[in-house]
């Protein structure tokens, strides 16, 4: 199952090491990663991406919680939350269908952040079902470069 | 008043209450070696920094004081990282200072230069690369605390030269406060109470305690609740002296090698009570044949213990001293009618006790090493250390030998790490002066640390060293008998070298005992020495650790011995 697990921790060096260690010393794939400070600019948060047996993600989380320098570990996949993901994504254009990539990128409220005689660079944010739809759209024209942030989540109040 | 990076370290330890440490210098820790020089902590230098980390394991083990090792960077760093995956498996206090290059230089490749953060981290609790000689005071203070409080373990420091010859004022914090490190010492009330629900309900109840029990100085509250409740008592490895040896209620040791009636009784249980053990594989064999009828509860301090291999029902989180003298007091309200209701159990218990008790070939002619560890136990103090090595040696010690009292059983479990017994025997023996510390070893694990012969010697250190030689890596073999047709490949130690010339060459009394009549002799005059003894007993080459639980199999599958004892030819000699 898949699992966004959300982490507070020491702004340090090699304290990324130390949680990213946790998964692959037990020959487990983080999906996505990201990190950030929070308000507080001596806490970074952490949000994982991951697959797993529920009881290996439960284990890998006890682990996470015994990091000295982890303060709070959140599975979030259990709890109310929203997550978001940024792409930015290089397209191959022709004269010809420069348009329908546009329209493309409209319907998904992305925006132009580059222009080149060739090529359209679009920012585009959402849930990760989002920004795998406008991938599978746009592929057909030519991906010339992908880079993605990864998810970040937040539990939701209400 | 400014002080060095050096000279705050040495302050640091003091306060700490640093007696002693075990350490190998190096090029970047010269102004630290300057500063210890005529500082007042005793400094140990072992032959080997791997053997600087388990001396101090041995230390932390015997005394439960946080144990201390030093080494320089580079290669002196990654000496002890045996040391340091040893006693994290086996959650023991220990801080490890390495000496790491100059910040500047860090990452260039410098002469002697690791990354021995990043080699490290898998096997330490925590670890600290300090950068500023003003945060060096701070992270000695929470590098000790770490080590020593919830689960224990090893906690390195890596100081950089710059950082130890660098100048800043020392300040001692009151208290050490870390936001992400708060252990959870005290159980549930609510859980306690379900534990004790849980037992009202057992008919067929079993403790199963671990090194827990030892490192929380749990073994009289252990001992009330087991009496008071009239229930059976089995140890791990690691738990082995924190239940006496001697009493009814002591079932021996449980798992690969452990007595029948221990395995017997946990497999027919209905209820397991875990205390400071973790269901080790070692422990359990297979988890699905292990102990199908029994509910679970589970006492530990650290909460990812809890359902890692197999499902708990009744979890308490907490220091097992903290929760076994709450149950203890929660149950003086209620009468002690435990003794009648489990008697059919506990006689059922004796049943198997008397069907398969430990045995061997008693009246054989060569020396059994059961026999050996029979009279040791016999004629040694009963405060007496014992360390091992890894192997028979330690699953013949761990069934033959009666530890009756915590701290004096030092052995690596977890790891399972050749060449640790003899240098934690050191570590034990400083920090036990006035107690017989034994090494019992394996003429194989002993040649991992025998250069620690000229530390022992140059103290006159009064470790002894009970080598039980079969010429062979004799557990290894014993799989290879076993499980692939007696083909003992690489098993065979042909060349052996005479280790009384060896004792003697580092100025150690050297004993060898050949007949099985000599044993007794042997063992007193060992006992007997004041000074370091090696002594050597030829053992029976081929003899085995029984019973066994194979790998794989549930832990009542039990063998008593090889399947054709009379074919028994060594095939791979010289």
């Amino acid at each position: 199952m898949r699992h966004t697990i959300s982490v507070t921790v020491e702004n340090r060096p090699g304290v990324l090491s130390r949680v990213v260690g946790l998964f692959s010393g037990r020959g487990f794939n983080i999906e996505s990663l990201s990190v950030g400070e929070t308000i507080d600019p001596e806490i970074s948060r952490i949000t994982i991406v991951t697959r797993g047996d529920d009881r290996i993600i439960e284990q890998v989380t006890k682990q996470l919680r015994k990091l000295v320098d982890a303060i709070k570990v959140t599975d979030l996949t259990d709890l109310n939350f929203v997550d978001r993901e940024l792409i930015l994504i290089k397209i191959s254009t022709t004269e010809k269908n420069k348009a329908e990539i546009l329209r493309i990128n409209d319907i998904f409220r992305g925006k132009i952040v580059d222009v080149s005689p060739s090529s359209y660079t679009f920012e585009v944010t959402g849930d990760g079902e989002k920004i795998q739809a406008f991938i599978k759209l746009v592929k057909p024209f030519g991906v010339k470069e992908i880079a993605r942030t990864g998810t970040v989540a937040v539990s939701r109040e209400l | 008043m400014q002080m060095t990076g050096a000279q705050i370290l040495v302050q640091s330890l003091k306060d700490e209450g640093v007696e002693i440490m075990f350490g190998y210098p190096g090029g970047v820790l010269l102004d630290l070696y300057d500063a210890l020089f005529n500082s007042g902590i005793k400094h140990v230098l072992p032959r080997h920094e791997q053997a600087a980390a388990h001396a101090a394991d041995g230390y932390a083990r015997s005394s439960g004081k946080v144990g201390v090792c030093l080494a320089t960077s580079g290669p002196g760093a990654t000496n002890i990282v045996t040391g340091l995956a040893t006693a994290y498996m086996d959650s023991v206090p220990m801080v490890a200072l390495t000496g790491q290059v100059p910040t500047h230089m860090i990452g260039g490749d410098a002469f002697q230069e690791a990354d021995i953060i990043g080699i490290t981290r898998p096997v330490t609790k925590h670890s600290y690369l300090v950068t500023r000689t003003e945060d060096l005071a701070r992270i000695i203070q929470e590098a000790f605390h770490i080590a020593s409080t919830g689960r224990p373990g090893p906690v390195l420091v890596d100081l950089p030269k710059d950082v130890l010859a660098g100048k800043a004022k020392y300040i001692r914090a009151k208290s050490v406060n870390i936001r992400g490190y708060k252990p959870k010492v005290e159980g549930h009330q609510g859980q306690i109470k379900r534990v004790l629900a849980e037992m009202k309900k057992s008919k067929r109840p079993v403790i199963y305690a671990g090194g827990g029990i030892i490192i929380s100085n749990a073994t009289a509250d252990l001992l009330k609740f087991a009496e008071y409740n009239q229930i059976p008592v089995t140890n791990t490895l690691l738990g082995l002296g924190g239940f006496p040896a001697d009493h009814p209620l002591f079932l021996g040791m449980l798992g690969m090698h452990g007595t029948y009636r221990a395995n017997m009784t946990i497999h027919e249980s209905d209820l397991i009570l875990a205390i400071g053990a973790r269901f080790d594989d070692r422990v359990t064999g297979n988890v699905a044949k292990f102990a199908p009828n029994a509910r679970v509860v589970h006492i530990d301090i650290d909460p990812s213990a809890i359902s890692k291999n197999i499902v708990v029902h009744v979890p308490v989180v907490g220091d097992v001293k903290g929760v076994l003298t709450e149950l203890n007091k929660l149950q003086k309200k209620e009468e002690p009618v435990w003794a009648e209701i489990r008697q059919k159990w506990l006689d059922q218990v004796r049943h198997w006790s008397e069907e398969r008790p430990l045995s061997y070939d008693r009246d054989s002619n060569l020396i059994k090493p059961q026999y050996v560890i029979e009279r040791l136990s016999e004629l040694a103090p009963g405060d007496a250390i014992i360390t091992t090595e890894v192997g028979q040696n330690q699953m013949w010690t761990a069934q033959f030998y009666k530890f009756n009292h915590p701290r004096t059983l030092l052995s690596s479990g977890g790891l399972g790490t050749m060449g640790y017994g003899f240098p934690a025997a050191m570590g034990a023996q400083f920090a036990n002066p006035d107690r017989l510390v034994v090494d019992i070893a394996g003429d194989a694990s002993i040649q991992m640390n025998i250069q620690e012969l000229a530390t022992i010697a140059q103290h006159n250190l009064p470790v002894k060293i009970l080598i039980l030689n079969n010429c062979f890596l004799g557990m290894v073999r014993q799989w290879q008998e076993l499980f692939y047709d007696s083909r003992y490949s690489s098993t065979c130690l042909a060349s052996n070298p005479d280790f009384i010339k060896i004792a003697e060459a580092y100025g150690v009394k050297g004993i060898r005992v050949d007949e099985k009549k000599d044993v007794d002799a042997g063992l007193k005059e060992m006992i007997k020495h004041d000074g370091p003894v090696l002594l050597e007993v030829m053992i029976d080459r081929e003899e085995g650790v029984y019973p066994m639980v194979p790998a794989g199999a549930g832990s009542s599958d039990m063998i008593f011995g090889p399947k054709k004892k009379e074919e028994k030819k060594i095939k791979a000699v010289k």
